[in-house]
């Protein structure tokens, strides 16, 4: 597995947190306005990856502890909506852009 | 298992660089979206345990089925002037499934109560997804234009003392040697806290505000993923969540920048309030008709069009679209002004006019036209008031001095759109409606837009 460890207190863990950082400000830094609902919505589609945890607690839940299942069902149930939704949005509100771009007001 | 990761975490990087260029845009909400499947499978492989039965997954399956079709209707259902709302609402359900992880990580496999760090940084994480989660939920509603109860100076201090009283909880548990709560109670103390919080914090927050709110409450819930990418040692979260938080972020300064109001104004909710003066001295307006509005039009070769809240709030894009190709047909050039805090959500005016097919060449931002604005021989400005208030920069004593505006007042002539006498969100008077070059269309943006159309069909 790629196993880095992913805590605070290890050293390979800032460096990813610190270049990361960096590169997300950097990736971003130039966005015309016309992109930023699109740029937002997309970037909040990402954010539904929170799911990941609730599939790992799923999955790890012995068949009888409902509480757990319930719990992480909802949990990947919400960040599903989250992340499909914002992608379908995105990808819709992104195809208008596309329509308007190819079209001349004269023709 | 580990170049799944890195193919998904390259994937997520490129598809959101591709999305803040026009022409890849697309092509990078593909990328992305490919991207957090392809990690979606690395996660359930990883994730099964000799415990994992048929039950599981296809519980699991079931329920990201249900999650991909609910989350494809609502957004090819909503209106597209409704886009706002739709956001708040996903990002809220976002917030909300930090705060059950969060919850669950204690009640199932349990954090031990002395790895500090860890569990530290799974009340963040709760904090954060508590926060995101009822703020969003707030922001969904106001933009919804449903009514909320007045919030005042008491919501702004309750907001303080929740704040005080959740580092302080947050501290202790970190810097204590002894456990001050079972960690079950601390985190549920904690979430509960979080949720309300994000009600106090963001009922203050509205109108123009909207923006820079959206964007903040984005940024939020990147920063819950961010930490459960570290409790749960994934590296796609974690730095989805980063990028997340880090776009969010940017866009919240970008915001307060263009109105030349900090973050921390913005979030104690306040402006300087308006002086009285300003709002006792009637403004003296000269209205102007459909009628002449049409042909003060139809004689113009530069036409500038500045669109604002109240554009969207009429509904009014279809027709702007439409009274652009008349004034093509007449021979004029027809360009559209944009303010960065137009509207209620960072770029909404943009999306309103791709919708109504208005060609992204016709569109301007303000920094590119605003040194020639003396070219244009007619400014339409359509719902929009503190964007074009030149006493943002000739008036030091003004609440939104130093706000960067579309210099409307320049042109040779404008007209403002507006509905009635109202203040724009500042409630400072707006000198551009007194100057000799300007007069005011009353009415609903919509029909007097119809009414001008209707008489430019008739030259």
């Amino acid at each position: 597995m790629f196993d880095l460890h992913y805590q605070l207190t290890s050293i390979d863990g800032l460096f990813v947190l610190a270049l990361s950082l960096l590169v997300g400000f950097e990736v971003i830094k130039n966005v015309p306005a016309v992109l930023h609902t699109p740029l937002m919505s997309g970037s909040n589609a990402i954010s539904g990856i929170i799911l990941f945890g609730g599939i790992t607690q799923l999955l790890g839940a012995a068949t009888g502890d409902v509480l757990t299942i319930a719990l992480a069902s909802a949990a990947v149930l919400l960040g599903t909506i989250n992340l499909a939704g914002g992608f379908f949005v995105t990808h819709r509100m992104l195809g208008m852009f596309r329509k308007t771009r190819q079209r001349d007001p004269r023709s | 298992m580990g170049i799944l990761y890195l193919l998904s975490t390259i994937g997520l990087v490129q598809g959101l660089k591709f999305m803040g260029d026009p022409a890849r845009a697309r092509l990078g909400n593909t990328v992305a979206a490919f991207s957090v499947v392809l990690a979606l499978g690395a996660v359930v492989w990883s994730s099964m345990v000799p415990g994992t039965g048929t039950v599981h997954l296809v519980l699991l399956g079931l329920l990201l089925a249900a999650g991909t079709v609910l989350g494809g209707v609502w957004s090819y259902r909503v209106a597209m002037t409704a886009m706002p709302q739709l956001v708040s609402l996903f990002n809220a359900l976002g917030g909300l499934s930090a705060v059950l992880l969060g919850l669950n990580m204690v009640h199932g496999q349990g954090v031990d109560d002395s790895a500090k760090g860890a569990s530290s940084v799974l009340m963040l994480g709760v904090l954060f997804g508590g926060l995101a989660f009822t703020g969003s939920i707030v922001a969904y509603l106001k933009l919804d234009g449903r009514k909320l109860p007045k919030a005042g100076q008491l919501h702004r201090t309750v907001a303080r003392v929740l704040l005080v009283v959740q580092v302080a909880l947050f501290l202790a548990h970190l810097l204590l040697p002894q456990p001050i709560a079972p960690f079950g109670t601390l985190l549920s103390t904690m979430a509960l806290l979080a949720l309300l919080y994000g009600l106090f914090l963001t009922l203050p927050i509205g109108g123009a505000d909207m923006p820079v709110l959206i964007a903040l409450l984005n940024a939020l819930t990147g920063v819950a993923t961010l930490l459960a990418g570290l409790l749960f040692k994934d590296p796609v979260m974690l730095i989805g969540g980063i990028l997340v938080g880090a776009t969010g972020l940017l866009l919240t300064m970008q915001m307060s920048k263009a109105m030349n109001r900090t973050l921390r104004s913005v979030l104690a909710g306040s402006i300087k309030g308006a002086r009285g003066a300003g709002a006792e001295a009637e403004e003296q307006v000269r209205p102007i008709s459909a009628v002449e509005t049409a042909s003060l039009l139809a004689f113009g070769k530069h036409i500038a069009i500045v669109p604002g809240y109240g554009m969207a709030v009429s509904q009014a894009q279809q027709a702007v679209y439409e009274m652009q190709g008349l004034l093509q047909r007449l021979g004029a050039g027809v360009h559209y002004i944009i303010h960065p805090v137009a509207g209620r959500m960072p770029g909404h005016m943009n999306v309103l006019l791709a919708e109504a097919n208005v060609p992204y060449a016709s569109i301007h931002a303000m920094e590119e036209v605003n040194d020639h604005m003396d070219r244009y021989d007619v400014v339409l400005v359509i719902g929009a008031n503190d964007v074009v208030n030149p006493a943002a920069e000739s008036d030091p004593a003004s609440s939104i001095h130093g706000m960067p505006i579309i210099r409307a007042y320049k042109a040779k002539q404008v007209v403002v759109l507006k509905r009635g006498m109202a203040k724009g969100y500042s409630g400072e008077r707006n000198l551009l409606f007194e100057r000799q070059n300007c007069r005011v269309l009353f009415g609903d943006a919509k029909n007097s837009l119809q009414a001008v159309i209707d008489e430019l069909k008739r030259i």
